[in-house]
């Protein structure tokens, strides 16, 4: 999924502070599942911000919604009518959510309360990991399951760089070295081959493909 | 017959135990100090490498200061990594740097801008350390560049330079990681700073039994210890770096650390020159290039 985090809420209001007719639109993908733009979050930001107007002597009016998923059209026609009330949009949802909305309503500034960081996964509650660089070529059956190009800091090809001591990275004591990872992995496999196994540089052209139909040539 | 055409290579290939120092350019516009630097280094060493861009703090840039140690006699090793530039960048630089006089490339990854005075910079890492020494390695004896479209005439003909630490882990892949690198395509190859003599007699083991020793020319790297704080800087905040406490505790009882730091250095470059396979020795001294010339006379290099 994508994993999103929340803006502070004071930056989220030295945007919205110009308006005084809000919508907040959560979205019911993955930002509600990384805990960032579910129902509760949508609440939490309409008090948070209500409070900051109250706080500088502002009135402001201000609506939520949580829609399936902010990247279909599909589910945004439920708050058409509802949008056409606010002067502006705050999305909890991606930056994929917020250009959707955006494209939508375009005579609505739609604003990001959500930084879009990575495409990942749970590791443990409430903490979510990068795991894809989605570069459009993927070649973890050659580095037994583990990804060079987001978990190495270097995107090495050819790793580990000469940085990697105890299994950790040199920017950080407790991230581990992905071709460490990949090392040991491929040992247990018994294909250490791959670990000498040259690699080219990559095609970064095929890096975040810009549109795609699947099932179709 | 000579790839590059170099003195490194040149001394190599007689069977010159070679010396070659570290040079990091200045933090400003003027060259007058490594000028001096490389008048003070030129006979006593083959060639000095320049950093590029070490520890990711910005300097002046690698090729430019290896055009003014070239002009001053002192042949340039120029050192580039991957962190700053893309494929076209690199192989544009290394077009303008052989059109400059310079023959010896070392590539390397570089360190992570992280550790640097920009730590917002985007790394570019658009290709790793060995698709560098590959790439350099097909545009000199391919005429090709790394697209594949041929170099029609003047191709750059570098003595291609890697670097090895055998103080990284995994322990047991460095030396595979070496092969790697030298079946890309590198002539050279110079280690990461040698405090801990036993792994290097470990990995020059493995080294000759894979008869790598035969196939590039391995250049031990020392380092010699100015103080106490700057062995105990090595040990905790260089990456990959592996230092002994007894070295830390030898500098720190020495009544004079610099004279010990110096005596170190000569007794591990005469030991180092004992073990097979070591074509010679490059000298590490960072910020401290004075002591080069003693270092090399008092080891009986030269």
């Amino acid at each position: 999924m994508i994993i999103t985090k929340p803006k502070p809420v004071v930056e989220i209001f030295e945007f919205t502070e110009k308006f005084d007719k809000l919508m907040i639109v959560g979205c019911g993908g993955c930002a509600s599942v990384c805990s960032a733009g579910g129902e509760k979050e949508v609440e939490k930001l309409s008090r948070e911000l209500q409070k900051l107007y109250e706080e500088h002597n502002k009135t402001v009016v201000i609506t939520t919604s949580v829609v399936v998923r902010q990247c279909d059209h599909k589910y945004l026609e439920e708050i058409d009518a509802q949008v056409k009330k606010a002067d502006a949009i705050v999305s909890l949802g991606c930056g994929v959510g917020v250009q959707f909305l955006a494209e939508r309503y375009n005579d609505k500034l739609v604003l990001p309360g959500l930084n879009t960081l990575s495409a990942g996964g749970t590791v443990q509650p409430g903490v979510w990991e990068e795991r894809c660089g989605l570069c459009g070529k993927c070649m973890l059956h050659q580095t037994g399951g583990v990804c060079p190009v987001t978990r190495c800091a270097k995107s090495i090809q050819n790793g580990p760089c000469g940085g990697s001591q105890n299994g950790k990275c040199e920017i950080d004591p407790n991230i581990p070295c992905a071709w460490h990872l990949i090392y040991e992995r491929l040992l247990v496999a018994g294909r250490l081959d791959l670990m000498m196994k040259y690699r080219p540089p990559k095609d970064w052209s095929k890096d975040r493909v810009r549109s795609f139909q699947n099932n179709k040539e | 017959m000579l790839k590059s055409g170099s003195k490194l290579e040149r001394a190599l290939k007689e069977g010159k135990f070679v010396i070659t120092v570290e040079i990091g350019p200045p933090k400003h516009a003027s060259a007058d100090g490594i000028i001096k630097q490389a008048e003070t280094l030129k006979d006593y060493v083959d060639a000095a490498n320049i950093t590029d861009n070490q520890s990711a703090i910005v300097r002046m840039s690698s090729i430019a200061a290896g055009v003014h140690l070239y002009n001053a006699g002192l042949e340039p090793v120029i050192q580039m990594t991957c962190r700053d530039r893309n494929r076209i960048a690199m192989q544009s630089d290394l077009l303008g740097a052989y059109s400059l006089g310079i023959k010896n490339v070392l590539c390397l990854s570089g360190d992570h801008q992280k550790f640097g005075n920009h730590p917002q910079a985007k790394g570019v890492y658009d290709i790793d350390s060995i698709q560098l020494i590959d790439m350099v390695r097909s545009m000199r004896d391919k005429k090709e560049f790394q697209c594949g479209e041929k170099i029609l005439k003047n191709e750059p003909r570098f003595f291609i330079g890697a670097v090895a630490n055998p103080f990284a882990d995994p322990f047991e892949y460095r030396v595979l990681r070496l092969e790697k690198k030298i079946n890309a395509g590198a002539d050279f190859i110079q280690t990461q700073c040698i405090f801990d003599m036993n792994r290097f007699e470990r990995f020059m083991q493995m080294v000759r039994q894979r008869g790598l020793h035969k196939r590039a020319y391995i250049l031990a790297g020392v380092n010699p210890l100015k103080s106490v704080r700057a062995a105990e800087f090595m040990k905790k905040k260089v990456a990959g770096m592996i230092v002994p406490d007894e070295v830390i505790d030898r500098i720190r009882k020495a009544q004079n650390q610099k004279k010990e730091g110096i005596r170190l250095c000569i007794e591990q470059i005469k030991h180092l020159r004992q073990i097979e396979g070591i074509a010679g020795i490059h000298i590490m001294a960072i910020a401290w290039e004075e002591v080069v010339p003693e270092i090399v006379e008092k080891s009986g290099i030269r």
